[in-house]
């Protein structure tokens, strides 16, 4: 097997030469490893899944949610896995292969913290040294995750050029990347950067989908009418479409962050939402071609969303394509439908959605809701990918719960 | 290519006859009018090639001291357009090469061009128009090259590539194949910035380049971290035909920046920095071991 390096027009490898050739021998060891399940690897891989990060994640029947919706609502609980994100499917995959690839050393981005988190229990596990990137403005609202890397013996180092986002991480953490690229593995978080990244973290996540479509037959019978998954770089959402992909019959839909607004400020070079796949155009950014927030002379907008996982101004290329091929719908809820869906998972299934997730939530309340807005026809059975806990958010969910009026949400001030 | 001399400059041929001083800055940085006489001090302190940074907001090849250089110069306004404004006010007589990242010359003129479905070109023909000679794009490895490859055939305009300590075999093959102009030797791993000794790693890929064919005729140009006249002196008695020097100029404009220095006493400064490293250049020259029989 041979990796795929393009997908149509999109992907590719747009680095500094200093990195390629650390490229051309993590794709060798891609293929040989995690294609060819070379030494035992993907074994090992699924043994660990099982055995440290708990899996299978359950499928789960949303009860109010199917009845608030009148349609037959699945919730894929990658809340559960170990860590609380569906990143350490991808995050013990990489580091695992770093360690048959012989490195030394680990490093990697993180923009809610979680992938780092991931990345940092992984390293952990398999004895190796790591440090993460992160964004000043992402550990100021993610600290709970900064502790938890530094409780798993991870250095974290600070980015503060730019707004201190995912953006900024990701290019900082390639910086390092390209001075120490003879010893160190850059665990990327996301299906984005260089070939073979997009693939590969897509094919660590696909556990996700494999597992939901055996669920699903077993369960309910046969294939789910709709995927819904949330997406910032796209990892949770093509771990969740990928089984999925060559059956027409399900739709997929990937929710980005709306943020405040769709519309972006050229003047200051901010788009005040994370909606690549609904706004971007073609691109490169971070490796490789894709849809990008970016203004007319091609300078990379700033971000922004509540949710700061999904904080970020490209997506991965294969979703990119998928999207441009129709199979994939992009969609988009802004903060506030999604801080609502956060409040509203949490109170009637006792489930507490990272905001990340809550915009998958988000999407079903404006599709099929009681005060729909969209025009969607969505089908009888929709599977949504809990992509992740909430814990890592309380404390900008009381801050931004605060400045809203959101009916049904708790208010800390009774307590003061 | 086209005639050297149509736009006042000797083009990239003629300027490594001698060991070459080429300076990088950021065009821009910290204005438009300080940064064109900071360029032309560097013309006057001897700088045989000038690479004029085009500023784009992922510089994921710099350190921190060009990253805020371009952060300066985009702050100030700086865009595609305004560089290209910005070449056409400068007053010199040395080549000029565009060091940008890809996604600015594959998004220019999009839109306006919406059927012509040739991405890279409209970006070339206006690099050619204004008296650029040719590019280095750090992001571009030589395998995704060839679209960019082709349009600076078209308009005659040189693509140098860098070679880095980690490159070798087939990767080296593709890069040699396709650059022109000089090799941009990369002295060490990692991104740019000031260093206070030279890498040996940098005398190791001067020789494997030196054993190499493909290699042959190309002039060999070290950059990354040199920062002083007895560095550059190193690296051209290491077998190099010239220095590319970066941070170090950098470091002296947002020195001057901060210090509200007057552009003449920064350009001064640069111009007797660069004096500096072209003697090294030169000097360097001196001290390389004589070849065999001569
Ligand atoms: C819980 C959760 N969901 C989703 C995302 C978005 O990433 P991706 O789109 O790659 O799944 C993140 C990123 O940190 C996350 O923590």
């Amino acid at each position: 097997m041979s990796t795929e390096t393009k997908f149509g027009d999109y992907g590719g490898q747009y680095v500094p030469e200093a990195l390629m050739p650390a490229i051309e021998e993590l794709t060798d060891a891609y293929e040989r490893y995690v294609l060819d399940n070379e030494d035992g690897f993907v074994d090992e891989f699924r043994q660990r899944l099982a055995d440290f990060g708990g899996r299978p994640t359950p499928l789960q029947r949303a009860d109010q949610l199917s009845d608030r919706y009148d349609r037959e609502v699945y919730l894929k609980r990658e809340d559960l896995l170990h860590g609380g994100a569906h990143k350490l499917n991808n995050a013990l995959g990489q580091v695992l292969l770093a360690k048959y690839m012989g490195k030394e050393r680990i490093i990697a981005e993180t923009g809610a913290g979680q992938h780092g988190t991931a990345t940092a229990m992984a390293a952990a596990h398999l004895d190796m040294p790591c440090e993460i990137y992160m964004g000043r403005r992402d550990i100021n609202r993610q600290r709970p995750n900064v502790f938890r890397m530094r409780l798993n013996d991870a250095a974290v180092n600070p980015v503060d050029v730019g707004r201190g986002t995912l953006k900024e991480a990701i290019s900082e953490t390639m910086r390092d990347w390209a001075g120490s690229v003879e010893t160190t593995h850059y665990v990327i978080g996301s299906v984005v950067g260089p070939a073979p990244f997009p693939a590969m973290v897509r094919d660590f996540q696909s556990v996700i989908s494999e597992e939901t479509r055996r669920q699903f037959d077993e369960q309910v019978g046969g294939l789910p009418g709709a995927v819904v998954a949330c997406a910032g770089g796209g990892s949770n959402t093509m771990g969740a479409f990928a089984e999925f992909v060559a059956d027409e019959d399900v739709d997929l839909y990937a929710v980005e962050a709306g943020g405040s607004s769709l519309s972006v400020d050229e003047e200051t070079g901010v788009a005040p939402n994370s909606a690549s796949l609904s706004i971007g155009e073609e691109g490169v950014l971070h490796g490789a071609r894709t849809k990008l927030l970016q203004d007319g002379h091609g300078q990379i907008m700033e971000s922004h969303s509540v949710s700061s996982g999904l904080d970020y101004s490209g997506v991965g290329p294969e979703l990119a394509h998928l999207v441009d091929e129709g199979r994939v719908v992009p969609t988009n809820v802004d903060d506030d439908a999604a801080l609502e869906a956060f409040h509203r998972l949490s109170r009637e299934e006792g489930i507490i959605p990272a905001l990340e997730t809550a915009h998958a939530f988000g999407f079903l309340e404006a599709v099929a809701g009681p005060e729909a807005t969209r025009d969607v026809e969505l089908p009888e059975t929709v599977v949504v990918n809990v992509s992740g806990r909430g814990d890592k958010d309380l404390e900008s969910v009381i801050e931004e719960t605060d400045g809203r009026d959101i009916e049904g949400a708790p208010s800390m001030e009774v307590f003061e | 290519m086209t005639d050297p001399e149509a736009d006042g400059s000797a083009g990239l041929e003629s300027a490594f006859e001698e060991p070459a001083f080429v300076p990088y800055l950021a065009a821009g940085d910290p204005d438009f009018e300080a940064s064109v006489e900071y360029v032309e001090a560097l013309a006057r302190g001897g700088a045989d090639v000038v690479e004029l940074g085009l500023p784009f907001s992922e510089p994921i090849a710099e350190g921190p001291t060009i990253q805020q250089a371009v952060v300066r110069a985009l702050d100030a306004g700086m865009t595609p357009e305004r560089f290209f404004e910005f070449v056409e006010a400068l007053d010199v007589e040395v080549p000029l090469v565009c060091m940008t990242y890809y996604n600015l010359i594959y998004q220019y003129g999009n839109g306006e061009t919406a059927s012509d479905d040739r991405p890279v070109y409209p970006f070339v023909e206006r690099a050619a128009e204004v008296g650029i000679d040719g590019f280095v794009v750090p992001d571009l490895p030589a395998e995704e090259a060839d679209l960019l490859r082709a349009a600076c055939d078209e308009f005659g305009l040189e693509l140098v590539f860098i070679v880095a300590p980690t490159t070798r075999g087939d990767r080296l093959e593709t890069i040699l194949e396709r650059v022109s102009g000089y090799l941009y030797v990369q002295a060490r791993l990692g991104v740019t910035g000031a260093r206070a000794d030279v890498s040996d790693r940098t005398a190791e890929s001067l020789e494997r380049l030196a054993a190499h064919e493909g290699a042959r005729g190309v002039p060999k140009a070290v950059g990354f971290g040199i920062s002083s006249g007895e560095q550059a002196a190193e690296v051209v008695a290491a077998g190099a035909d010239g220095v590319i020097v970066g941070s170090a100029l950098v470091d002296i404009v947002a020195e001057g920046h901060e210090n509200d220095d007057s552009t003449e006493a920064v350009a001064a400064r640069l111009e007797a920095k660069g004096r500096e490293l072209k003697e090294g250049a030169l000097a360097g020259a001196q001290r390389r071991p004589r070849p065999e029989g001569t």
